[in-house]
């Protein structure tokens, strides 16, 4: 079975191709020269980017797949959550390809198939595992039952983890996405140089607006206004404690929340799966708590449409489907 | 216009939360400052204010915008990532200012041209490493009377610092 998927929730128009739980494509806009091709470096955001990129991003899934639209069995595409005007492209498209080619189509929650992204790279996972979700959006815990039964742990009570990393590099004039850059810096520097907050909340939630605002008074200390940052501030230092104090909080919860649960498996998803320090310290931890540790490569982490694809497969296989009449949602609980 | 200092997150908060109390449908309170400013924490009083009983009020940061369900429609949008105001378009942002919920936008700044000429503008500033000071400034009929009911109450409290 054939499915295609199509992920335009927020800043990527991306499609893939799957057959059955094997991704034979998986295509990203902003991995791919698509801007050069079809008209110039243009904001990606806007619903219209998506309307332009979406069809030229599904014929490049469909012929790296080396399959064409006539032997696609099933649509799966995001519906929520996301920004409103950038779902509403990528449903309408999906409805309309299904109409045209009678196949059935499904709306699929973008935080669902970011949990289901693990399973595309390790096919033998099995259930019960702890799943935590990082990205610039979301930071949230959820143990996963079975498939389709997911429960909230616990979740960020103000910024997301990717967010805070966003911030503080912007803090330190460095440049957006601050993840990577902020990664990398950190090599350099002493995590112990500078003891931030590590905003501890009750249960498994997660708040990473008093590190941000930590930082920032840190940094204010050798910022003026007309000469910028001193060059006696260490970059290097600051960028290796802030993403200690992130990674810190991320493994405690996580290990936390999997013992408690009597689970033996965790995976990790989204864009700060990413972190190099996250990857290492998550391992370590697992490792000493005799817990398996899944973590998907980058382009299963990051917002894609092979997650949405298998999540639209495997609730087809229960026998769901969408109606023509699916509206996207800007906000949905999963 | 008038100014409220406030001496720590919690107070910041709290005066979000008399302002939230007050909001009617079709309101909208536009955010101005700085990373770390407060604006959020302001917003979470709001929120409450407006009795929204989420459990878990977020940064709309990377979203644009959260919807909430209080005593009336919260939207809580946050601008900052705005790269260019085309992009409101993809955000619906018309729509949920001509709604019948209340509004609240953080980064306003991003998107001054775009804003309704009514409204209740609200300049956060850093008075020390903690305390802020918050500016606010009534455009249009209605917003002038909400202000004067906000320093009203906030004043009858005698807690936080009125200028």
């Amino acid at each position: 079975m054939i499915t295609l998927g199509i992920e335009t929730s927020c800043d990527e128009t991306a499609a893939a191709v799957l057959r059955d739980g094997t991704v034979l494509s998986n295509i990203v806009s902003s991995q791919v020269k698509l801007h050069e091709q079809y008209g110039g470096v243009v904001p990606e955001l806007a619903s219209r980017e998506h309307l332009k990129n979406l069809m030229p991003v599904i014929g490049e899934a469909l012929s790296t797949a080396s399959v064409t639209l006539k032997d696609v069995d099933l649509i799966a595409v995001t519906s929520a959550p996301g920004l409103i005007g950038a779902l509403l492209v990528g449903v309408s498209v999906a409805k309309a390809v299904a109409y045209s080619l009678n196949i059935p189509f499904i709306g699929v929650h973008h935080g669902e198939g970011h949990i289901l992204a693990a399973h595309l790279e390790y096919p033998d996972i099995g259930y019960p595992y702890v799943a935590l979700l990082a990205s610039g959006g979301h930071t949230a815990l959820y143990h996963v039952k079975e498939f389709g039964k997911y429960t909230l742990l616990g979740q960020t009570r103000d910024d997301a983890a990717g967010e805070a990393f966003d911030k503080v590099a912007k803090l330190l004039d460095l440049p957006y996405p601050g993840g990577p850059v902020i990664d990398r810096m950190a090599r350099q520097g002493d995590p112990r140089a500078i003891a931030f907050p590590r905003g501890q909340r009750e249960g498994y939630d997660f708040s990473f607006s008093g590190l941000k605002t930590a930082v920032r008074n840190h940094v204010a200390l050798f910022r003026s206004k007309d000469k910028g940052l001193d060059p006696s501030l260490n970059i290097s230092d600051v960028t290796a404690s802030f993403q200690a104090a992130v990674v810190d909080t991320l493994v405690e919860k996580t290990v936390k929340a999997a013992k408690e649960q009597g689970v033996s498996k965790v995976i990790v998803a989204g864009g700060v799966a990413a972190n190099s320090s996250l990857r290492t310290e998550m391992e370590r931890s697992c490792k000493e708590a005799g817990i398996a540790l899944y973590l998907p490569g980058m382009g299963l982490c990051i917002d894609n449409a092979a997650m949405i694809a298998l999540t639209g497969y495997l609730h087809y296989q229960q026998g769901e489907r969408s109606e023509l009449d699916l509206n996207p949602r800007a906000s949905m609980a999963l | 216009m008038f100014s409220i200092i406030t001496s720590n997150t919690e107070q910041t908060e709290e005066v979000g939360r008399v302002l939230g109390s007050m909001l009617e449908p079709g309101d909208l309170v536009c955010l101005f400052g700085d990373l770390g400013a407060g604006k959020t924490h302001f917003s979470f009083g709001i929120a409450q204010g407006l009795q929204v009983r989420d459990q878990y009020i977020t940064s709309p940061t990377f979203t644009f915008v959260n919807e909430y369900r209080g005593r009336i429609p919260f939207y809580h949008i946050d601008l900052y990532r705005l790269k260019d105001p085309s992009e409101l378009e993809s955000i619906g942002f018309e729509e949920y200012i001509d709604s019948d919920g209340a509004t609240v936008i953080e980064w306003a700044e991003q998107a001054e041209d775009e804003l309704p000429a009514d409204k209740l503008n609200v300049y956060f500033s850093d008075v020390s490493e903690n305390s802020r000071e918050l500016g606010f400034f009534a455009e249009g009929e209605r917003y002038e009377k909400l202000l004067a009911d906000l320093k009203k109450t906030i004043g009858d409290k005698k807690v936080i610092e009125i200028k």
